[in-house]
């Protein structure tokens, strides 16, 4: 492979494709100073994104969906029912600008690589949650940690109160023990099914008694709830608590192979190379866990960048929008336009579907979904209308808008601020110097990495032949409505 | 490996329509009009929100009915009186009738062990029929797709009238369709590119040739449907509404010839914590007429003994009323079953007992994948066992 087609499946992989700035200038830059240069953003420390009201951070959150009916009761008289709503509307429009913020940080953002981790994160350790002080923090462990070290990763996680609420572990106390995080942290977070017993889940279970937040949003190791009695776990018996039983865990190598297989099919390929995933399996844990490691291991490898392992991948919704923004340098007028789109294509970032994460690769793809990707750019140039309504989603907006509603909001919101600005100007000078005959082909390379991209008459039966800035504007938006766009 | 262009237009993956359809849609050859008789049609509408069952077939004789509802009951006088114990909403009119002519089939007390009361997470587990504590990313009509056709040249489709396909229509492999208007489904400019791009396409990349395939049968697939609903447009009048519009197009595929043994709406919110009496009401009117409507139209044809519909709702509401004249997410909840071919009618079992619940909430009894399991081996006459992965125990009204 050429070096500049390395390159692009570095950008495109470790980060969300190149921007307007780098696209034109990959011929000439090797594939490992590229990826110093990727390395180079992580001493960028993360900012928080500040999004929550003062309000929230007092209050506890998101009763609603409280799983036990007798707390849920007694949280309601707690809270006045006006405080209530005005919470829910505040965490509402937090989380859309948490939503928006996060976007732009992978757009915009220094740090490609950082963010790209920090999704694949965001998948691991799913947790669906409307509250955005929970959702807000648990971000910020995330991206801090994301190239770090796995089982300090995995502690913040289990101790964030997002993870806690909503893996139900503040109702499990001595004698009466909620299962649900015990388990969720061996099936989905370290060891994967068929690698515990249920024996293994209750005593787990019993070692987190007493693990909750507070009322100040801290991590609270309740005494008075905690269960000290002898336990066995994965053959091992002692008085454990919480923190020994993640340890344990960590010292399980299944661990580090069921982790690494999963960064590898986001990373490399769906379909795993068993001997590949083993060698890594091993570093990483002799490593300690340590994830830069890995991922340099992986990126800075030959097999990395096999024909086999490019141009495979479906892109997930947010790496479709991100990419095409950072590609057309766009700017939607309304950001809330993104979040119509990943409903629609079914990632909303901080709603996935369930605690095992978004189902990726060809998950992303029905018959629906395909059709709305490739109209993303035609609506965002304003050359398509948006078609499509979301589902309803109850669980925010609690019988308050009907349907008839909803599609009007949206519709509204698409016909005054559906469409975006694009960096047009930008584009025009990155080919001002390609000659008219081999202006199609650099284009069509630059934005697909396809080898089997559409031929030119194909497109061009298509684009506006009026001007050089018309032909190329109308080029860009007709490659990126491809099916070709949708895999990198 | 490169297919050569014309092997692949010959595979008919590009077609223009009715000539060259794509050939999951199609079953028959042209002129043998219509799927056979006793091919049998599932038609779901799922009640989002959380459909207040309490309030659909009301527990008329026990006291505890009225005592937890001061202000939200329906007294008997107004209800359409079933038996001695229960009764139906009083904007089921078309329902009453159905019952009383054999044509509708209640259970009671349907849900699962460990209830969940987040909409989302809870209409999860029923469409994808997990346990409470399972994840499963494939839906059980999708998984029904899957089983029906192991590499068969002509899948089984399964056809959700709205714009995203739902989680229950998604198998391993097999998806079914989602469409809303399918004349509407991109814009005539959008629809010449897409299908230049198809025609054009050599195949080399798999990833890329699945994408294409998707896209060319999504669009061919559009305007199909939108031809044979053309085309049967019967005299049948049906409501101006969203569900009446729905069950007409459903309606009008049934008698034609696609080889679709499943479709799938849904109505709402029922998510009546506030107001509930009219909210649910309006809800009621509009699935009342719509069925009515659809229903006269399969007898008119004579396939309502091979046509079902089935109702559901990710779960109930709480038997107490809440202080805005409205109700919260409860648990166990009814289903309706409505056909010309059903074993068993009227009620199936008993109604809710209400001196006998947990914690403000009715215990369920009746799992849902039990009556899954009869709806699938029973009446699409698929492999239960394969599909929930599971053997259930089934009843007997089918």
């Amino acid at each position: 492979m050429d070096n500049r087609s390395k390159n692009l499946h570095l950008l495109w992989r470790a980060g969300f494709g190149p921007d307007l700035n780098t696209i034109r200038n990959l011929d000439n830059i090797s594939t490992e100073v590229l990826y110093k240069n990727l390395k180079q953003e992580l001493k960028l420390k993360p900012e928080e994104f500040a999004v929550t009201k003062n309000l929230l951070r007092e209050l506890f959150l998101d009763y609603e969906n409280a799983a036990d009916a007798e707390n849920f009761q007694k949280a309601n008289k707690e809270m006045i029912a006006e405080q209530k709503r005005k919470t829910q509307v505040a965490s509402r429009q937090d989380m859309k600008k948490l939503n928006e913020l996060w976007i732009n940080e992978m757009v915009q953002g220094k740090s490609q690589l950082r963010e790209k981790m920090s999704l694949f994160w965001h998948g691991h350790f799913a947790c669906r949650n409307a509250g955005s002080l929970f959702q807000q923090t648990l971000l910020h462990d995330i991206r801090i940690n994301a190239l770090g070290n796995f089982g300090t990763l995995l502690k913040l996680v289990s101790k964030s109160p997002a993870m806690l609420f909503f893996l139900n572990n503040q109702q499990n106390r001595k004698g009466r023990p909620n299962e649900n995080f015990a388990r969720e942290v061996m099936e989905l977070f370290t060891l994967g099914r068929g690698n515990y017993t249920e024996d293994d889940v209750k005593e787990a279970a019993r070692a987190f008694t007493g693990w909750k937040y507070d009322e100040r949003f801290g991590f609270q190791d309740n005494p008075r709830h905690q269960d000290t009695g002898l336990k066995v776990f994965l053959g091992k018996q002692g008085n454990f608590v919480g923190e020994d039983i993640i340890d344990i865990l960590l010292e399980q190598k299944q661990t580090a192979k069921f982790i690494t297989e999963k960064i590898y099919r986001f990373f490399v390929n769906d379909i795993p190379d068993k001997n590949i995933i083993e060698k890594l399996a091993t570093n990483f844990f002799n490593s300690k866990y340590d994830i830069e490691k890995l991922m340099d291991e992986i990126f800075t490898s030959t097999w990395f960048y096999e024909e086999k392992n490019v141009s495979n991948r479906i892109k997930s919704p947010v790496e479709l929008i991100v990419g095409i923004r950072r590609m057309g340098g766009v700017n939607p007028i309304n950001p809330n336009t993104q979040m119509v789109f990943q409903k629609l294509l079914g990632q909303l970032l901080f709603m996935p579907p369930n605690v095992a994460g978004w189902p990726s690769g060809r998950n992303w793809i029905d018959s629906s979904t395909l059709l709305m990707r490739m109209q993303v750019p035609l609506v965002w140039a304003s050359k398509d209308v948006l078609r499509m309504m979301t589902k309803s989603d109850d669980d925010v907006e609690m019988g308050s808008e009907d349907e008839g509603s909803r599609k009007k909001r949206e519709e509204n919101l698409f016909k005054r601020v559906g469409s975006a600005e694009w960096s047009w100007k930008k584009l025009y000078s990155n080919y001002e110097r390609i000659t008219r005959e081999n202006l199609f082909n650099t284009m069509a390379t630059d934005f697909l990495q396809s080898k089997n991209y559409p031929k030119k008459s194909v497109i061009e039966a298509h684009v506006d032949h009026s001007s050089r800035e018309h032909y190329i504007s109308s080029t860009v938006i007709q490659l990126m409505s491809t099916p070709e766009y949708q895999v990198c | 490996m490169l297919i050569k262009r014309r092997s692949f237009i010959q595979t008919g993956a590009l077609a223009t329509t009715s000539l060259m359809l794509p050939k999951f849609l199609k079953a028959f050859e042209p002129g043998q009009y219509k799927v056979e008789k006793g091919n049998k049609v599932l038609v779901v509408i799922q009640f989002d929100g959380g459909n207040d069952g309490l309030n659909t077939i009301i527990p008329v004789s026990q006291d505890e009915y009225f005592k937890n509802r001061p202000n939200l009951h329906i007294p008997a006088s107004v209800a359409h009186s079933l038996t001695t114990d229960a009764a139906m909403h009083p904007a089921l009119t078309y329902f009453k009738e159905l019952y009383t002519q054999g044509e509708l089939a209640i259970m009671n007390d349907v849900g699962y062990e460990n209830p969940d009361r987040s909409h989302f997470r809870s209409m999860d587990i029923w469409q994808s029929a997990s346990k409470s504590e399972e994840y499963i990313s494939t839906g059980w009509l999708g998984r029904y797709l899957d089983e029906q056709c192991n590499n068969c040249n002509l899948p089984t489709q399964a056809l959700e009238i709205d714009d995203v396909l739902s989680l229950v229509l998604k198998g391993n492999i097999q998806r079914g369709l989602a469409l809303r208007d399918p004349k509407d489904l991109v814009s005539a400019n959008s629809r010449r590119f897409f299908k230049t791009l198809s025609h054009a396409h050599e195949h080399g990349e798999e990833t890329v040739d699945y994408l294409y395939k998707t896209m060319t049968d999504t669009i061919n697939s559009a305007d199909y449907i939108y031809e044979q609903s053309k085309m049967h447009n019967g005299k049948a009048v049906y409501p101006v509404t969203k569900t009446g519009k729905s069950l007409k197009t459903i309606a009008s595929l049934i008698l034609s010839d696609i080889n679709t043994k499943v479709y799938y709406l849904s109505l709402g919110s029922f998510d009546t914590h506030v107001g509930q009496a009219f909210k649910q009401n309006k809800l009621f009117e509009e699935l009342n007429e719509a069925v009515a409507a659809f229903v006269k139209d399969m007898k008119s044809n004579n396939r309502f003994d091979d046509v079902m519909i089935m109702t559901f709702s990710e779960f109930g509401r709480r038997v107490t009323e809440n202080a805005s004249k409205g109700t919260d997410h409860g648990t166990a909840n009814n289903m309706f079953f409505i056909s010309g071919g059903l074993k068993q009618k009227g009620l199936l079992n008993a109604v809710p007992d209400l001196r006998n619940i947990q914690r403000g909430d009715l215990i369920h009894k009746v799992d849902f994948k039990n009556v899954y399991a009869t709806v699938l081996n029973k009446w699409l006459k698929a492999d239960d066992q394969l599909i929930l992965g599971s053997k259930y125990k089934t009843f007997d009204f089918i």
